[in-house]
């Protein structure tokens, strides 16, 4: 088969594709992070370790209690959903009234302590967890591992699916308003604190499932969030906070790029996101898809 | 008098430090239109706000239907049927017109329709797509009203909701409350516009300093008027 | 107005006498830190922006100081101007993107760049990767005036060099920029009408916060012969808000005790290992949740309370 611009397409799409998982772990994990932010306006820094803790519970329920993927990629998010409702309702609820920095501040030193227990328990080396669908095939240009293609679809499904929820449905349609006046919202009849514990829980849960989706993938370690989050962050300012499907977008398209980086000038592929966010702060400072409050 | 809706007996209320409310006490009968008057800071809002559940701290007993509501989350309070429309409006304006109506959710059943309304309010259909907050004062009033009507509360607490309005409108919203009363609705109207309050309410209620200090009847209020007027400090 | 004297006399006294109770190595890191701690406070408290990358500053200082004194062999004074005015430039670039954006955005823009300049660092040969720089010699400042081999000479170059700093950013927050930058803080509408433009001295803060945070990370590379990947990493960074909170946000000397304290932390915690994490994490939370006002602030209200029942 041809190359283009003189690279293999085997190594082409290999890359390519690295770059959309990546990006699918970027959207899911941007989407959570812009969920937590519509309804709490809190930067919940602690989603890198939840994110981890998915990985953790999944990996721990294979190797203590036998229990498959399938149904760890329910269980788990139930879980470490679970505990970050603990969260909400024991801290986080207290700072609502500050400045949102403090939020800020809160859960990053929630994401020390997580992060530090876990090293301290399980050390920083990566554990493996066997792929659920192991094989691939050979579609010519590239060879597809089938669980990787799966996660992508999987990833474009879950995106999918809560954007539809939150946009479409009543289930969510209170979340602006709950924000710009909650006490009034409360006044017309809506448990604005359980809406608020609720939609951090399912933030988080989104966290931990993009958890169990990317153990078959990286080495389940204590350390496995924080890298990611950092580079979410980016892909966040990138986006813009305002949008649903512009985190999305943001997330699967910054992955593409990234993995084209790759291909082309493999020393850059670690820091282009960031440039990606200098040039967008230059042009848009509120982010391709936000809007300036 | 029909059979009792509301009932406030010593109703005191802090924000914070601040004590507002001394012990009010009134009644609402169902299907009357009652009014709260007094001077600015008399207290009438914190009223409204202390039946509504969101004050600071309430002591004192508010009985909707026989049930007790202090102590209870506004969102109790409103799910037992009432809705409050407040002096500042509250539109969001992060949500269209249709978006601002369809915002509170159903508590009881017997509320109007999105359609009834719009009939109600044919100018809020008209702008049925524009942002809550590009309206105009009057229509924004109009939008305040119109939605607590869909929840299916019996009871609505209206504060100022001529405050800052062109004549013209203020008549058109009184022509409004008077349909609600006559289709049933209970209404606490706090007013500071006397004139438009003697149009619509059956009896009036003042209050001075956190309490209220008398009643007057509808029927009474001519021969009441110098009384008035000192109460009101006109 | 006597005791305030008193108190900076006590003080005074036991900065100079200080080597010779405490072991001087670890003063004069504490030092270090502090410096750079007030550097992070001076953005915060003054500017209202709360900076998450500020390790940028402070690494990139400690790698250029190690390389124009160690493989450029120039003097140590030289070397120390040229971190201050590279880590100045950084702030400058930075900054000026930054700014664009407020609070919460501001805070994930800079972890985002220091998170880039990290890993260019891991990169690029002449911060020597994940060796770093090491073995950055000891040199005799002011042309060889001032010897500074000893521990205990090179403690008081270290602590000159502190009150430089300190005070360079008193005099800045004393000053009318400074006035205005606190009216832009506590209102920035207000400000704006009032014809200052808000961005241009907030972006003023931010180079000289870069450049005192450049200050301190050139001193660190001489006081520990080295400049490595952690000087850039996101944990220095998490650890000067660390310092900031505990000392109390917007206080002037709140820095500089949340400094010491977890120098200290540090030193002698460290055979607690990786739990060194959890207990800093622990910290963050209990202060956001009940001592906002850090160890400074509190201390300054109780002190208040006391005179006013008195």
């Amino acid at each position: 088969m041809l190359d283009i611009f003189s690279i293999p397409p085997q190594a082409l799409f290999g890359q390519l594709l690295l770059g959309l998982i990546n990006g699918a772990f970027y959207a899911m994990l941007s989407l959570g992070l812009a969920v937590i932010f519509g309804m709490l306006n809190v930067i919940n820094f602690t989603h890198g370790a939840q994110y981890m803790m998915g990985a953790f519970a999944a990996w721990l329920m294979l190797t203590e209690f036998d229990v498959p993927f399938w149904a760890a990629l329910i269980l788990s998010p139930v879980v470490v959903g679970l505990f970050g409702i603990v969260i909400e309702r024991l801290m986080l609820r207290r700072i609502y009234h500050l400045d949102h920095l403090y939020g800020f501040l809160l859960t990053f030193g929630l994401a020390l302590i997580i992060e530090g227990v876990f090293q301290w328990r399980w050390g920083s080396s990566g554990a493996p967890y066997p792929s659920p669908i192991p094989g691939g095939t050979n579609l010519g240009f590239m060879f597809l591992p089938t669980y990787r293609g799966f996660v992508v679809v999987a990833a474009l499904v879950i995106c999918l699916v809560t954007w539809y929820a939150i946009e479409r449905t009543n289930l969510f349609a209170n979340l602006p308003a709950a924000t710009e006046n909650p006490t009034l919202v409360r006044a017309f009849g809506i448990n604005v604190p359980r809406l608020i514990t609720l939609t951090y829980g399912l933030g988080v849960a989104l966290a931990a499932l993009a958890g169990v989706l990317a153990a078959p993938i990286q080495q389940v370690s204590a350390l496995m969030g924080t890298n990611l989050v950092l580079v979410v962050f980016a892909v966040v300012v990138i986006g813009g906070m305002g949008s649903i499907m512009g985190s999305i977008v943001t997330g699967f398209g910054l992955g593409l790029v990234e993995g084209f980086t790759k291909v082309v000038y493999p020393p850059a592929s670690n820091t282009v996101i960031f440039v990606v966010m200098a040039i967008v702060l230059l042009v848009k400072p509120a982010g391709l898809f936000g809007q300036t409050k | 008098m029909a059979e009792t809706l509301l009932k406030v007996e010593n109703l005191q209320a802090w924000y914070g430090e601040s004590h507002i409310l001394h012990g009010v006490g009134f009644e609402i009968g169902r299907g009357e239109l009652v009014t709260l008057l007094g001077r600015n800071g008399a207290g009438k809002t914190t009223t409204l706000r202390s039946i509504m559940g969101i004050v600071g701290k309430r002591t004192g007993t508010v009985r909707f239907e026989n049930h007790e509501t202090v102590g209870r989350p506004s969102d109790a309070i409103a799910r037992m049927g009432l809705a409050y429309c407040p002096e500042e409006r509250g539109i969001f304006s992060s949500l269209n017109v249709e978006e601002n109506l369809m915002l509170p959710p159903a508590v009881k059943p017997g509320g109007m329709s999105l359609e009834e309304i719009y009939t109600l309010f044919p100018n809020l259909k008209e702008r049925r797509r524009s942002q809550g907050t590009k309206l105009s004062g009057g229509e924004q009033q109009m939008l305040a009203i119109g939605r607590i009507l869909r929840t299916g509360a019996t009871l609505l607490l209206l504060d100022e909701p001529t405050e800052g309005l062109a004549p013209v409108i203020v008549q058109r919203i009184g022509e409004i409350i008077r349909q609600l009363k006559s289709r049933g609705f209970t209404i606490l109207l706090v007013e500071q516009n006397f004139h438009f309050a003697a149009t619509v309410a059956d009896r009036h209620y003042v209050m001075e300093d956190g309490r209220v200090v008398d009643m007057v009847a509808s029927a009474d209020v001519n021969a009441s008027i110098g009384k008035l007027q000192t109460y009101l400090g006109v | 107005m006597n005791l305030r004297l008193l108190g900076i006399l006590a003080v005074a006294v036991l900065a100079l006498a200080a080597p010779w109770i405490v072991y001087p190595v670890f003063l004069m890191k504490a030092l270090c830190f502090a410096l750079f701690a007030c550097a992070f406070n001076l953005l915060l408290g003054y500017a209202g922006l709360m900076s998450f990358g500020h390790a940028m500053f402070f690494g990139m200082a400690a790698y250029f100081f190690g390389h124009t004194v160690k493989v450029w062999d120039w003097p140590v004074e030289f070397g120390i101007v040229a971190a201050v005015l590279g880590a100045a430039l950084l702030g400058l670039i930075t900054g000026a993107l930054a700014i664009r954006r407020q609070g919460i955005y501001f805070a994930m823009i800079t972890l985002a760049f220091a998170q880039m300049i990290y890993f260019l660092c891991v990169q690029m040969p002449f911060t020597g990767g994940e060796d770093g720089l090491q073995g950055i010699a000891r040199k005799p400042l002011l042309f060889g005036l001032i010897p500074t081999e000893n521990d205990y000479g090179l403690y008081y170059v270290v602590l000159a060099i502190f009150l430089l700093g300190f005070g360079a950013i008193y005099r800045f927050i004393h000053s009318p920029f400074g006035q205005v930058l606190k009216a832009i803080r506590d209102n920035e509408q207000r400000a704006v009408s009032l014809g200052y433009e808000a961005d241009r001295y907030k972006l003023l803060a931010f180079v000289l916060s870069a450049a005192v945070a450049g200050l301190a990370g050139a001193t660190k590379a001489m006081v520990v012969h080295f400049a490595t990947l952690t000087d850039v990493s996101s944990g220095t960074s998490g650890e000067v808000v660390l310092m900031a909170l505990i000392g109390g946000l917007g206080t002037i000397t709140g820095p500089v005790v949340g400094a010491f304290v977890v120098v200290a932390m540090q030193d002698y915690l460290a055979f607690v290992g990786q739990l060194v994490l959890v207990i800093q994490g622990v910290i963050f939370v209990v202060i956001v949740l009940a001592f906002r006002k850090g160890v400074v602030g509190e201390i300054a209200d109780w002190w208040k309370a006391r005179r006013k029942i008195s």
